[in-house]
């Protein structure tokens, strides 16, 4: 097996060493009651050659673009990645090496993680971005356990149009805490109503996604002064990182915690992951923030270093008294975020998410004149809900053998949306394959 | 001595990002705009990040440059105690990047997605045999991830006993990451001693466990690298008062083929492919943190679950026990057809010869460091083996002096300061994809350092 180095003689000439005759007697403290001395059930090695093979025959059993045209957004985005970053991303001196607990050996990941903080940061428009978690939905839980920690109150309120596996997994956080979980309904424009916050008392944070599930942008800023004048925190989420490449972002609307996702950032779909949460709040919470981060400093001799900071609140030091249980950051995800902003640049993001936002305009207006309904009013960024009339599930399958994916039927997530859709996109689609989409719907 | 690896290092003045390029230039290639601009209330248009413009050679130049400034598993060897730096082999890396697997949205019609479900579905199996578990679980994104969930897990099981209870007990050689886990979940730890071998005493248990211990969270093999011997007695009194079994599976490198879990009494584990299944540990991520359980928890794994029906994969979401979602959608996918990868090369008989070596390489360094540094538990180790700095203790040379010199000399420098049990440790885990020569070398340069401390 190439990838075990050991000779025959190898072997032979350390177990002289050890003073024993076979590899078995290695494991001569376990119990013989602990062994397991038959063979593992499992496939036969296979060659390097083979598993290519195995695996292409695997790959190809799945239908991505550009042969599908695939309309689905919803927390997962089809953006195109330069060469440069996954060629980049590629470097085994990043990929091979582990978390930075020797700054002397690690000062590329460090840099470039701190790198990555800042540009989060401002992307966000929030002081202090961490060195990424698991995933957006992962990153709100932790959000909103953040706040609970810093108010000491047992109570969130969370949108109702806060991406609805992410809702899940906050539930399957906060259920064995005894904390409190309650949603927010939506109103027919396509956003949150926050009326019953009104009603409501000792609330840790208010949680709003923007865009939201609908696609729809939130008025930030007026949520923000009603989730402060309740004295909560006002935590926002998001799973289209791009869109504040042209929208306002959620740190100048008022927001003290942004838990989301950056896999638009450069990060392949990947079947859901692995994936990029990004957390960020202002300087006040630094030290009740979760997880890995990154600061500069200055070596004995004056020259600028980077180094794991504020580790007192991690759990390899507080063990059960720290902010949190993880240990790692997703860090290879970050620098793929950290490289593709950089790659893009202050001027190309704007242009980049400008060009989403007028394709998805493009194909509402075709669709909306085509006689389809649009549900709501409120613009949007990249994914717009649409009202298929009824028996539309026909059309679902006949379009899929023709490789177009029409999108998300919202149906299992929000019963009361029947025959609605959310359709999602973004600069990958091309004029000719929205116009295709919507020659098909009308027929 | 060989000539050392390394030297004092390599030096680089790489300014920071926003400290290169000029407005204007850009370093990616914007689609074709085949669209009119649309209308865009200014209200919503906000100014705009504050990031630098670079062309695409300032980034690719920026980037190598900090590469070159870093040290991997590539580089040398990185005998890092409980983390497993094995080798990454490069066809993991290919097969994760095919376009099939890489384009795949997460929320794919299950027909439009049999290649992956596939996968998933045989992979789930394959870590089933290895660990001798029932059923296992994709979900969790990484090690701590996972041992969350397996808590989680436990949570919901003593729920539906309809009885919770408050405590779960936690032994001194667990990883940092166990009793941060445990009271994410509400519980409290507490804490037991190993014995003077190192391992836990049937005793100690049977003092505390009580009717409202939930469980016992058990590292085996444990982070001063052995094995619990009495991991059997200590399961059977557990379960006699009600509580599960978790073993933290970080370390299964050591007994893949050798041991199963579930055959020795553990009811929940987690396995970190970044370790055990060579997945690249990327600087910290991302992971993957595969949960596998016995029959009587399988009702409490995270939805969606992968199955067959009528030679078809489907994902199903109806286990109204469940302790619901975890990850956004299925967990970190490009991790794992890695380890898959990795399984489907290896096969059967390497897998277990990979365990074999890799004690194998940790008893040779064990017993040709011994007399340069203490060692605190002279016994047969698993894959990892842990020193102190006691005998260099007179020179006021530390476990850090040591660790810092081996960089000097090309090496990244082991676990040092835990576990917490030794002070001053240094764990060394060499795993079995490091050669005869390199390991001879490592030990050289050991020596080489002890004998710098008594000039």
């Amino acid at each position: 097996m190439i990838y075990l180095p050991h000779t025959d003689e190898d072997i032979s000439s350390m177990l002289q060493v050890l003073g024993i005759d076979n590899l078995d007697d290695l494991f001569s403290t376990l119990p013989e009651d602990c062994r397991f001395n038959g063979d593992l059930n499992l496939p036969e090695a296979l060659s390097e050659w083979e598993l290519n093979d195995h695996m292409s025959t695997l790959s190809r059993n799945m239908a991505v673009s550009p042969e599908y045209k695939v309309f689905l957004g919803a927390g997962s985005y089809d953006h195109f990645i330069p060469a440069s970053v996954s060629y980049l991303l590629s470097r085994s001196e990043f990929v091979t090496s582990y978390t930075p607990y020797q700054p002397e050996m690690s000062q590329g990941t460090l840099q470039a993680i701190y790198e990555y903080q800042t540009l989060a940061a401002r992307l966000l428009g929030m002081e202090v971005a961490t060195a990424s978690h698991y995933d957006g939905a992962t990153a709100l839980a932790e959000a909103l356990l953040m706040a609970v920690r810093i108010t000491k109150r047992n109570k969130v309120v969370v949108s109702s149009l806060i991406h609805p596996l992410y809702r899940r997994v906050v539930q399957t956080y906060f259920e064995p805490t005894g904390y409190e979980v309650e949603e927010l309904p939506y109103l027919n424009t396509g956003v949150t109503d926050a009326t019953g916050l009104d009603e409501m008392n000792d609330l840790a944070a208010v949680a709003i996604q923007s865009p939201n599930f609908f696609g729809c942008i939130e008025n930030l800023r007026v949520l923000g002064q009603k989730t402060h004048n309740k004295e909560a925190l006002f935590v926002t989420s998001f799973t289209e990182a791009l869109a504040y490449g042209l929208l306002k972002n959620p740190g100048s609307q008022g927001a003290d915690i942004v838990g989301g996702e950056g896999q638009s950032l450069g990060i392949p779909r990947s079947f859901g992951g692995p994936a990029l949460g990004i957390l960020a709040s202002g300087k006040k919470h630094m030290r009740s923030l979760p997880g890995r981060l990154v600061g500069k400093t200055k070596d004995l001799d004056g020259k600028t270093g980077f180094v794991l900071t504020l580790a007192t609140r991690e759990q390899h030091i507080r063990r059960e008294k720290a902010t949190s249980n993880i240990c790692t950051n997703n860090s290879l995800c970050a620098l793929a975020a950290a490289m593709y902003l950089a790659s893009v640049g202050g001027t190309g993001i704007r242009k980049l998410a400008r060009l989403n936002y007028d394709k998805a305009e493009y194909l509402k207006k075709k669709l909306k004149k085509a006689g389809v309904t649009i549900t709501f009013d409120t613009p949007t960024f990249n994914e717009f809900v649409v009202e298929f009339p009824s028996g539309f599930e026909t059309t679902y399958k006949h379009l899929l053998e023709k490789k177009i994916i029409a999108g998300l039927c919202l149906a299992p997530y929000y019963p009361e949306l029947a025959n609605h859709y959310l359709l999602c996109v973004t600069e990958t689609k091309s004029k000719n394959d929205m116009d295709a989409l919507v020659r098909e719907v009308k027929s | 001595m060989k000539e050392a690896l390394g030297t004092t290092g390599l030096l680089l003045n790489e300014p920071l990002l926003w400290e290169k390029g000029k407005k204007g230039r850009c370093g990616f290639s914007l689609p074709r705009r085949d669209v009119e601009p649309a209308f865009l209330d200014q209200e919503l248009i906000g100014e705009g990040p504050d990031f630098p413009d670079l062309s695409e050679v300032d980034v690719v130049r920026h980037y190598t440059r900090l590469a070159q400034w870093n040290f991997g598993v590539d580089t040398g060897m990185y005998p890092l105690g409980s983390c497993t730096m094995k080798y990454s082999p490069k066809t993991n890396e290919k097969q994760a990047s095919l376009p099939g697997f890489t384009g795949a949205h997460p929320l794919l019609p299950s027909g439009l997605s049999q290649g992956s479900l596939k996968m998933m579905f045989e992979f789930e199996q394959y870590l089933n045999e290895i660990t001798g578990m029932h059923a296992t679980t994709l979900q969790p994104a990484a090690g701590a991830h996972g041992e969350l969930t397996g808590m989680l897990i436990i949570n919901a099981f003593h729920k539906k006993q309809g009885y919770q209870r408050s405590k779960i007990i936690i032994p001194d050689t667990a990883h940092g990451t166990n009793p941060a886990s445990v009271s994410l979940c509400g519980f409290r730890p507490v804490s037991v001693t190993s014995n003077e071998q190192g391992i836990l005493s049937v005793e100690s248990i049977a003092e505390i466990m009580d009717p409202d211990t939930a469980g016992i969270m058990v590292t085996n093999p444990n982070t001063l690298g052995l094995f619990e011997e009495n991991i059997q007695k200590i399961a059977e009194i557990v379960h006699g008062k009600g509580g599960l079994v978790y073993c933290d599976g970080a370390n299964m490198n050591a007994v893949m083929g050798m041991v199963k879990m579930g055959d020795i009494g553990i009811d929940v584990m987690q396995l970190n492919l970044h370790k055990t299944f060579s997945t690249p540990h990327g600087g910290g991520g991302p992971g993957s943190g595969p949960v596998s359980v016995a029959k009587h928890l399988e009702p409490f794994l995270p939805v969606p679950r992968v199955i067959e029906e009528n030679g078809a994969y489907i994902l199903a979401e109806d286990y109204p026990d469940s302790i619901g979602k975890i990850s956004a959608f299925h967990g970190a996918l490009g991790v794992v057809i890695k380890a898959y990868s990795y399984i489907r090369r290896m096969g059967p008989e390497n897998l277990k010869k990979a365990s074999q070596l890799a004690v194998l390489n940790a008893n040779y360094i064990k017993e040709m460091l011994k007399g340069t540094l203490h060692l605190p538990y002279d016994r047969p180790c698993m894959h990892e083996c842990v020193f102190s700095d006691k005998h260099q203790a007179a020179q006021k040379i530390a476990t850090l002096d040591m660790a810092k010199r081996l960089m000097d000399y090309g090496f990244h420098p082991p676990t040092v300061y835990f576990p917490l049990v030794v002070p001053g440790a240094i764990m060394v885990e060499p795993t079995e994809t490091e050669s005869k020569e390199d390991i001879d070398q490592f030990v050289e340069t050991f020596k080489a350092i002890a004998n710098e401390a008594c000039e």
